[in-house]
């Protein structure tokens, strides 16, 4: 098993937040949009330099995506900030209509995804927002794993013209990519080859199964881990050679099994390479209010989730 | 056009447009696009300053957003007899593989659509990042839009209007089809907004109104009055007061043919009462 150290941990919503500082510096054409949440969407910065180029809509998130659809007529790339949950569920009509089935190349820029945003509770996290944007044509759905890859997929995206969902997050987690990455839309990264697991993991659970995957080497099992940080379009051919390679998958996201990144490779396996695959993720459920690593743990998307479901996909190996 | 004449006779075509479109498939909205035939004649030949050739970022030129789409088949008939696009792509109106789909859409590339629109309550957001574009482009053109006044029982609406008065959007008309009538009755039935225009003045507009809605005078006068309201702070609402169906008699006035496509001798009546004109598609 490759060794992955850090030095320093941080939350990907800061990646965002460094990434869209960058862009106004570099791209004259990057507005911001925020729903009066710049603190936690880590504004602040491109707020200082561009203040021109940043519309503070207030709390009204339907008008949000509307305004950043009309703002693309004239040229601009909007980036919309606020939390996942009212980025998605709550506009998905305004989404659906005025950005997706217009082809508005619009970033949907969103934070405290899942249940790691904490002591709020439910309400505010949601575990739906994959699948809800997935579901969309033309839409890209990415999840980033740490600071740097954020920083990264944020920077990225203003290039590539269309819808596009980002998605991140609220607690520290370490740094483990390297800052100079590049960021290719739809390019899995190998971050650990193997034999015997194929573990699939997006956003900050790529942490967790590289935990996961040395211990997994302790045991004398040798687990390929793929980062899927573009749900859609899905990497497949990096996920069916791995498939084809191990006999078996195990995938691992902060999300709903029904509609995320474990539905899509499900579904890419079905049909191109049956393979015995298991679910890291929360089993059809809300969350509740709890410390990030509570949460984690309660709703089974830690490390040692994910060791207990590569044990027993391996099992059902033929 | 500077001929009244011509406009005339446009209005006239359109008219025939519209019943044609909605005859031939027995669907779509004639009500509401009768109602709205000479304002968007009007609008878009006597008002609006825009190119002859359709570029989606519309940067020097007036642009207009469609918010109730559902009245696509005037907008489709102006439009075409604008030059966007072959008047003869009207028969294809709601059929499969056509670019003009039951509500407008840019999905199939028709020129003149600058966004898709249906669901109601989102055109008056997207014309405000529009006029926010055009602020930044320094660009000196305006923003129009169209909306029904049933619409405005959508609550993102109002979150626009707040954002406009407050964020002082000086280069938006928005213009409210002011018929009194939706799906399910009038709109005092079916959910009184009570003072409209104290209402958009409360959020910060200036208001103003045209009450011969389908007079072609007193609407080119109207919205040049409220184009000399711009640029001076404040957005600008025009109730424009219709009546739904107009120029098809039996049409006039009521709620039925919202959603209603005419029969043959229904639209024989029709055409009857409007000459052809400019020529059928």
């Amino acid at each position: 098993m490759k060794k992955y150290t850090y030095t320093e941990k941080k939350d990907t919503r800061s990646g965002f937040g460094a990434g869209l500082a960058e862009l106004g510096r570099t791209n004259d054409k990057v507005v911001a949009l925020c729903a009066d949440l710049t603190p936690s969407l880590k504004m602040a910065e491109f707020i200082k330099e561009n203040p021109e180029r940043f519309f503070q809509i207030g709390i009204a998130e339907a008008n949000m995506m509307g305004i950043a659809a009309g703002l693309t007529i004239g040229g601009y790339i909007p980036f919309t900030g606020t939390f996942a949950n009212f980025s998605t569920g709550r506009v998905y009509d305004q989404i659906r209509q005025s950005i997706a089935y217009s082809g508005k190349n619009v970033k949907i820029c969103a934070s405290h995804a899942g249940v790691t945003l904490g002591e709020d509770g439910a309400t505010h996290q949601i575990l739906e927002d994959i699948g809800l944007m997935k579901m969309l044509p033309g839409m890209t759905v990415i999840n980033p794993c740490d600071y740097n890859q954020t920083k990264a997929a944020t920077i990225a995206i203003a290039a590539h013209e269309g819808p596009v969902y980002l998605r991140f997050g609220r607690p520290s987690i370490p740094i483990f990519t390297p800052a100079d990455q590049k960021f290719e839309i739809g390019k899995a990264v190998m971050f650990n080859e193997g034999t015997d697991v194929t573990i699939i993991a997006t956003g900050h659970l790529v942490w967790e199964a590289i935990q996961a995957g040395e211990v997994l080497a302790e045991k004398g099992i040798s687990a390929e881990i793929i980062n899927i940080h573009t749900i859609k379009p899905l990497d497949e051919e990096a996920i069916i050679t791995s498939a084809a390679k191990t006999g078996c998958v195990v995938t691992c996201e902060e999300h709903n099994y029904l509609g995320g990144l474990g539905e899509s490779v499900a579904g890419l396996l079905a049909t191109k390479l049956p393979t015995p695959l298991e679910f890291v993720a929360t089993m059809d459920t809300f969350g509740e209010s709890g410390t990030p690593a509570q949460l984690m743990e309660k709703y089974g998307l830690s490390s040692s989730a994910i060791i207990e479901k590569a044990e027993k996909v391996i099992a059902r190996k033929n | 056009m500077s001929n009244k004449q011509q406009l005339n006779d446009l209005v006239v075509q359109v008219r025939r447009d519209i019943v044609r479109m909605v005859h031939k498939v027995n669907s779509g909205h004639p009500g509401g696009s009768l109602g709205c035939t000479e304002f968007l004649a009007a609008l878009y030949n006597e008002i609006m300053e825009v190119k002859d050739e359709f570029k989606m970022d519309g940067i020097g030129e007036d642009l207009f957003f469609l918010s109730n789409g559902h009245i696509s088949p005037v907008f489709y008939s102006v439009l075409s007899r604008k030059g966007y696009f072959p008047v003869e792509e009207l028969s294809t109106f709601r059929l499969i593989n056509s670019r003009l789909q039951g509500h407008p859409t840019t999905h199939e590339g028709l020129p003149g659509i600058r966004i898709a629109s249906g669901s109601l309550g989102q055109g008056m957001s997207v014309a405000l990042g529009a006029a926010e574009a055009k602020k930044l482009n320094k660009d000196s053109h305006l923003v129009y839009t169209l909306h029904g006044d049933g619409e405005l029982q959508e609550g993102q609406n109002w979150e626009a209007i707040m954002y406009a008065g407050s964020k002082k959007i000086d280069n938006l008309i928005s213009t409210v089809d002011y018929n009194g009538q939706q799906i399910d009755g009038s709109t005092k039935e079916v959910m009184d907004m009570g003072d409209l225009k104290a209402k958009f003045e409360a959020f910060g507009w200036d208001v103003l109104d045209i009450e011969k809605g389908n007079d072609l005078e007193a609407i080119i006068e109207g919205m040049n009055a409220a184009k000399a309201k711009t640029g001076k702070g404040k957005p600008v609402c025009v109730l424009l007061h219709t009546v739904m169906g107009n120029g098809v008699d039996f049409m006039m006035g009521t709620h039925e043919w919202h959603g209603k496509a005419p029969n043959d001798a229904q639209l024989e009546s029709a055409l009857a009462q409007n000459p052809e004109t400019l020529g059928d598609y």
